[in-house]
């Protein structure tokens, strides 16, 4: 299945970090998540970026165990 | 198929801080305020500056709204405008006060007063000892002041209109502003906005550039538009750059590195700065360690498979040092370069970083252009104010903490005077169906089926003409050659073709718009680059390296009729106090 277009669109953010990673991740990861996986994508596309910043550069973890596993693959880990 | 309509008094582009501020200035005075952003208002670049925000607030260390008023001027390098940096400096102190009572999260010092800290180029008594004038909320105030803002205008019930694209301005034939055109992302349907007046608010255009630290929204969209609406745009040659961004990548590395004895090396594993300021070596002024890096890339002293960065090291300072002083950095690297700066160097290059230049605009956030009756009239209706703005107060070189400052200051001082204009003008003019047509051409050039090169591809390259011929290193024959590059690369992007003609969420349909946005630019900025003769603040010439008040005291204005360039005197007598006359800039 394609990447959806509207993704596309929402992994445009304030900053530039997060555009590198999160239409990185589309490019090579976004397939091979599974339903739930893709799910968790979507909500961590709304929260806010300074959040994003910290979890996706592993300076803070995200509450929600949901949002930490979905950053937990971005980073690869 | 007739186009859907929504009428408002005023449309503001952009979201940004400037954007959200005058928003709510109008909202507040019950207009019918309706803002217009390509993304979320809060994935606005504003939520990127974490430094803080210059006022003389004095919380900390005595201090004066007129020493900063110096410490700009001086920054600038003598281009900045004396009356707007007046201005800008004063409003400085009630618009933070009034952020505060709006509720932006500033952190405190102990007394419960609004902590400030130390920034580079802020003085105390006319350049004496260091001020502490920045203020800050935590490491994130960018993103306190535009989530504030943003509730206070859902509060207003400012209208906002999510992920719309503007496309172009509209005027009338007597050059009175109607509003614009703008695209729903969402559905790829346009829409326009009718408006009695309009205010342009779109930030940055970092994008012109390879390397550089902005957001791939940062594509400089609201100068063009103004470009095609017989606008000029002002002083696009001075673009600062940040000596040590990530190569290849762009992100910043502080200036804190080179701080704790990171130093830069080439291939040949030389400390290559010794070579240029023998005295201060990595910790000369950033424009000084820019061009080291550029020169020693042009010269084939470049590391990597291409030769095309050097490299910071920070591996003789020990995992501590590493660990504890310069974590940010560490994260950053590890990221995106897979390495650990405690073990390995960082490859780094000069990262495009602001732009001092932008649509000309008085202090009162009116675009102003030349006209029968001089350089600066009036364009009815129209209105610009933050980084896409020139008013002129950052002149050739903007100094940290003044650019949340100018968008604050001037999106408020828009606001007000938008207030007063809605008032003389209480009639909405008919819409001019000539500028329509124009602008909906600019979005039906994109439905040419066929075969053509991809936008994507083309602003690659366009990037990378920007980086190697308007970069850091600039000389007549560096230039020359880009401008014809430039004109051959324009030909191309013209005959360009999409292959995705699909409407919804289409983001290669917005990029390829935004790509002739960073065309125009691009004209525009090495053009003006060429032709001045001087180095001053952050247009810094190999062939002309010392500033020449006599010729070039002055503001270029770019008109993309005709590529043409003209000139405008710097406004030097400030409001209420004594000019600053120049002085070579030494720190
Ligand atoms: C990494 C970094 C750190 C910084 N740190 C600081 C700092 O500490 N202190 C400081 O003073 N300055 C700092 N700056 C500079 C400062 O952040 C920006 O200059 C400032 O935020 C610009 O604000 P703005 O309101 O003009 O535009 P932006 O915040 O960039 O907002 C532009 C708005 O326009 C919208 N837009 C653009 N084009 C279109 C279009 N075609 N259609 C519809 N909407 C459109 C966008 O969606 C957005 O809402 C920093 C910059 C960077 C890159």
């Amino acid at each position: 299945m394609a990447v959806p277009a509207r993704l596309r669109w929402r992994c445009r953010r304030g900053l530039l970090e997060l555009d590198l990673i999160l239409e990185g991740f589309l490019e090579d990861g976004w397939e091979r998540l599974d339903e739930a996986g893709r799910a968790g994508f979507e909500r961590l596309l709304q929260q806010p970026d300074q959040e994003l910043q910290g979890w996706l550069l592993g300076r803070t973890q995200p509450l929600d165990p949901g949002l930490a596993r979905t950053v937990a693959r971005i980073r690869g880990e | 198929m007739a186009l859907p309509r929504r009428r408002f008094d005023t449309l503001i582009i952009g979201a940004g801080g400037a954007g959200l501020n005058a928003a709510l200035q109008l909202a507040d005075s019950g207009a019918r305020v309706a803002v217009v952003s390509k993304v979320f208002p809060t994935r606005s670049h504003t939520v990127a500056a974490q430094g803080g925000v210059n006022a003389a607030l004095g919380n900390k260390l005595p201090d004066d709204w007129h020493w900063h008023m110096f410490d700009t001027v001086k920054g600038g390098d003598y281009l900045g405008d004396q009356d707007a940096i007046e201005f800008m400096c004063r409003e400085a102190v009630p618009t933070v006060y009034e952020l505060e009572h709006h509720g932006v999260p500033f952190s405190r010092f102990a007394d419960g007063r609004i902590y400030q800290r130390p920034f580079g180029g802020m003085t105390r008594d006319f350049g004496g000892e260091q001020a502490t004038r920045t203020c800050a909320a935590a490491d994130r105030t960018g993103h306190a002041i535009l989530h504030t803002l943003y509730q206070q205008n859902l509060r207003a019930r400012t209208h906002f209109f999510d992920e719309y694209w503007a496309v172009d301005l509209l005027r009338d034939e007597e050059g009175v502003a109607l509003g614009a055109l703008v695209l729903c992302i969402e559905t790829g349907e346009p829409l326009l906005v009718e408006a009695r007046t309009t205010l342009v608010a779109t930030g940055g255009c970092g994008q012109l550039f390879r390397t550089t630290t902005n957001a791939h929204i940062n594509t400089g969209d609201g100068m063009a538009m103004c470009l095609r609406a017989g606008i000029p745009i002002q002083d696009l040659e001075f673009f600062q750059f940040h000596p040590t961004g990530i190569a290849g990548k762009g992100m910043l590395i502080t200036e804190g590195a080179r701080g704790e004895g990171g130093y830069l090396e080439n291939k040949d594993g030389e400390r290559l700065m010794a070579r240029y300021a023998p005295h201060a070596k990595d910790l000369a002024s950033r424009d000084v360690v820019s061009r080291a890096i550029a020169v020693e890339v042009r010269e084939g002293r470049g590391c990597g498979p291409d030769g095309d960065h050097v490299l910071l090291r920070l591996d003789h300072l020990g995992e501590r040092v590493v660990a504890e002083r310069l974590p940010g950095i560490r994260d950053l690297c590890r990221t995106f370069l897979h390495l650990d700066p405690a073990r390995d160097p960082i490859p780094v290059f000069p990262t495009a970083h602001y732009a001092m230049g932008g649509i000309p605009t008085d202090r009162f956030g009116r675009v102003v252009a030349p006209a029968r009756h001089g350089p600066e009239e009036v364009v009815p209706g129209l209105y610009a104010a933050g980084e896409c703005a020139c008013v002129s107060v950052h002149g050739a070189n903007r100094l940290g903490g003044n650019s949340l400052l100018d968008i604050l200051v001037f999106g408020r001082a828009a606001g007000r005077d938008i207030l007063a204009f809605l008032e003389a003008n209480p009639h909405h003019r008919p819409t001019e169906e000539a500028a329509v047509e124009r602008a909906m051409a600019r979005l039906e050039r994109w439905e040419r089926k066929g075969e053509g090169e991809s936008p994507q591809a083309l602003r690659d390259e366009l990037q990378r003409l920007m980086e190697d011929h308007c970069g850091v290193f600039r000389d007549r024959a560096t230039m020359a050659e880009g401008l014809q590059r430039l004109e051959a690369l324009r030909a191309r992007i013209a005959e360009a073709r999409l292959q995705d003609h699909s409407r919804v969420f289409n983001t290669a349909r917005i990029e390829a718009l935004e790509l002739e946005n960073l065309a125009d630019l691009a004209l525009a900025m090495v053009t003006c680059a060429h032709a001045r003769e001087e180095s001053r603040g952050a247009h810094s010439r190999v062939d002309f390296p010392e500033r020449d008040d006599r010729n070039w005291m002055k503001h270029s204005l770019f008109f993309l009729e005709g590529a043409r360039v003209d000139y405008k005197p710097v406004r030097t007598r400030p409001l209420t106090v004594e000019s600053f006359p120049p002085k070579k800039r030494v720190y």
